[in-house]
């Protein structure tokens, strides 16, 4: 109770708290698409890839605002998806090896990039690993509202063509025929993934930003079979684990914000795979049991002449 | 050279060998994300096993490690056998997780001790030689015997099971038709996929063992139809992209690993430019000749068709060409000059005939 109570006092806990709110609304929302159109991989691809665009865009602009690091990430995200496009699309490379070319390379010329800037005089890259390996007790006031105002603007360009980034997701072919832009809306809803990534960067990291783009979609998409309900779902279930994750570890020492986060919302999943109303394995498996006991009771009762089956042959 | 240079960059060849060989399987398979995933959860069973074994160097921990790396693929597989989850989702909720428990144990239990996240990605070569270890009175550094016993098992285990291995890639039903269980040649693979993570990822960080496993066999499958060239192509690629990347990597003072990786995808680049056959360059050029014959197979039709009928003095001109068949003026000019210089077609002022050998080839065309 007291951890709740400082989130309105402590100016550290209810920045990270906030940022994993936006984290959470975002990235849940965008992964509902994800999920849906099969680029459940996409996030951990983006989020690798991102990193020279941040180094490149510190370098030219010298500074440590994260609005140009963030334009830089993006820039990064979208060229990644572009070459990945072309590869798939042009050759027999399939769609996980392109993505696995892009995120090794990028980030290891990143990584070179990374070196060469710390290698040089100078304290001002202080501090610019962790816009990428993550470290929300070090997010500021200001971070939270440069998250704040970005994702919403993600969220607002979602709600303006909800309609069309349904039928794409769900049927890209007869999206086509009634004369929608497929090409340009699939550019557009992956630069909004690559938004949701880079929101979350600096507040998880690189590697467990890619669970923020496939578990809370994956969690949703077991509960309900209408759109509308999943992409709310989702946003809600990535705000709930990225809360009480950011809780928890303000309230234990020494317990990274970004791994906690992971584990509440792999927990979710796993609560509903096993438990969601229709689709539940528990409810599915307790279904099949029934029916076998039903089945067996069936068979083992005497037929009209009066024979029954002898017991133990008969295994449904 | 200096000897630490030297020995450096063999380390370096030995991890892109031995990365490479796998990889090839993994890209065939369609699992090259299955590289990402097991670089990243090694590290929890490298942190159980330290924590059991108490100890950096003691070789159990690769078992450990491989331990997690199949774990991660079971755990995947059993998301996907609930079919609820499809196959890029499963792994992608698995690695995280099992990295996030790493994450925190590390925290909580070794705060004092520098085992940064960052330094799992990264890697430094540059240390290498510093680690060495006694072997028969000499001192060799760590890396290169543990390497050269990776890769040494990874090309035994190649050779024995090579027929297998290639049959259930290209084919898996026929594999699991003669008996051979494809589960048993997955796991086996994904094993030997953890055991070079683990010790490669030691020496070059997860980036690079993941760009050495999927860039260089990407590079290669554009290059050639056959395994063994493919495996051989993958291996000479990734060698060449280590020992390159060190000497970029020393002449701009960057990170080994980071130039490496750097340089593979620069491989990558090249060979999807310029491939044989399956390059786009190649492919473009290939496009292009093959709109030009149709286009001349095109030309020979038409003029076979109204050869000897009553239009033929209008239907056989060049300006007709570009009505009838809705070609630029300078593409219809382009063709006929084309048709000509084969012999098929010749041309006095706009009137176009065909010649004995243009009327066989347009006949034959026609009946096709």
């Amino acid at each position: 109770m007291d951890n709740l109570l400082l989130i309105f006092t402590d100016y550290t806990i209810r920045n990270v708290v906030l940022g994993a709110l936006v984290l959470g609304v975002v990235s849940g929302t965008l992964s509902a698409f994800a999920v849906l159109r099969k680029q459940s991989l996409l996030g951990d691809t983006m989020s690798h890839a991102a990193l020279p665009g941040v180094v490149i865009a510190f370098l030219v602009t010298g500074t440590r605002e994260p609005v140009p690091l963030l334009i830089g990430a993006m820039i990064a995200g979208l060229l990644g998806t572009l070459f990945m496009n072309l590869v798939t699309a042009n050759t027999r490379i399939k769609q996980d090896s392109a993505q696995g070319v892009v995120l090794a390379v990028f980030f290891g010329f990143g990584l070179a990039l990374l070196s060469w800037v710390v290698r040089q005089p100078g304290a001002e890259h202080a501090g610019l690993n962790k816009f990428l390996f993550g470290q929300a007790a070090a997010i500021v006031e200001s971070d939270v509202l440069t998250m704040l105002v970005i994702g919403s603007f993600a969220l607002v360009l979602i709600a303006l063509f909800w309609k069309e980034f349904k039928l794409i997701s769900f049927d890209a072919q007869y999206a086509k025929t009634l004369g929608l832009p497929i090409a340009r809306l699939d550019v557009l809803i992956t630069t909004l993934i690559v938004i949701a990534v880079v929101v979350g960067l600096q507040m998880v990291g690189v590697v467990l930003m890619s669970a923020m783009i496939v578990a809370p979609g994956v969690a949703a998409r077991q509960w309900t079979h209408r759109f509308g309900v999943m992409v709310a779902l989702s946003a809600l279930f990535g705000a709930g684990a990225g809360i009480i994750g950011a809780l928890i570890s303000s309230g234990a020492i020494n317990v990274p914000t970004g791994p906690v986060i992971v584990l509440c919302i792999t927990l979710i999943v796993i609560v509903s795979l096993l438990f969601a109303p229709a689709r539940g394995i528990v409810w599915e498996s307790m279904r099949q049991a029934r029916r076998r006991r039903q089945l067996r009771a069936q068979i083992g009762q005497p037929t009209a002449r009066g024979a029954s089956y002898p017991r133990g042959v008969y295994k449904p | 050279m200096s000897q630490s240079q030297i020995e450096i960059q063999v380390i370096a060849v030995l991890v892109a060998a031995a990365c490479a060989l796998p990889g090839v399987f993994l890209v065939l398979r369609r699992v090259a994300l299955m590289s990402d995933a097991i670089s990243h959860t090694v590290l929890l069973g490298i942190v159980v096993g330290f924590i059991l074994l108490r100890d950096v160097d003691n070789p159990l921990l690769i078992v450990f490690a491989a331990g997690a790396g199949v774990l991660t693929v079971s755990l995947s597989e059993l998301l996907l056998k609930t079919r609820r989850v499809r196959e890029d989702a499963s792994i992608g909720l698995v690695f995280p997780a099992l990295f996030s428990i790493a994450v925190i144990i590390i925290t909580q239990n070794f705060g004092s001790i520098h085992l940064d996240v960052d330094a799992v990605l990264l890697g430094e070569l540059a240390f290498a030689p510093f680690n060495r270890m006694e072997i028969l009175s000499a001192s060799v550094p760590r890396g290169i015997v543990v390497m050269g016993v990776i890769l040494l098992l990874n090309i035994v285990l190649l050779g024995l099971f090579y027929k297998e291995l290639k049959l259930a890639t290209f084919d898996a039903g026929m594999a699991a038709a003669l008996g051979f269980s494809p589960a048993m040649i997955h796991y086996g693979l994904m094993t030997s996929v953890s055991v070079t993570a683990v010790g490669a990822f030691d020496h070059v960080g997860s980036i690079l063992v993941i760009a050495l496993m999927i860039a260089p066999p990407a590079a290669a499958y554009l290059l050639t139809d056959k395994l063994s060239r493919m495996l051989l192509y993958s291996v000479i690629i990734a060698a060449s992209s280590a020992i390159a990347g060190y000497w970029a990597a020393r002449a701009l003072n960057v990170n080994i690993s980071g130039a490496m990786a750097t340089i593979t995808g620069v491989c990558f680049v090249v060979s999807l430019l310029f491939a044989p056959e399956r390059g786009l360059i190649a492919r473009s050029v290939q496009r292009k000749r093959r709109s030009e014959r149709f286009a001349v197979e095109m030309l020979l039709v038409h003029l076979t068709r109204h050869e000897n009928t009553p239009d033929a003095a209008h239907e056989n001109t060049l300006p007709h060409l570009t009505e009838e068949l809705n070609w630029q003026p300078m593409f219809a000019q382009i063709t006929v000059t084309r048709a000509a210089a084969a012999g098929w077609v010749e041309r006095q002022a706009h009137a176009l005939y065909l010649t004995d050998q243009g009327r066989k080839k347009g006949l034959v065309l026609l009946a096709r």
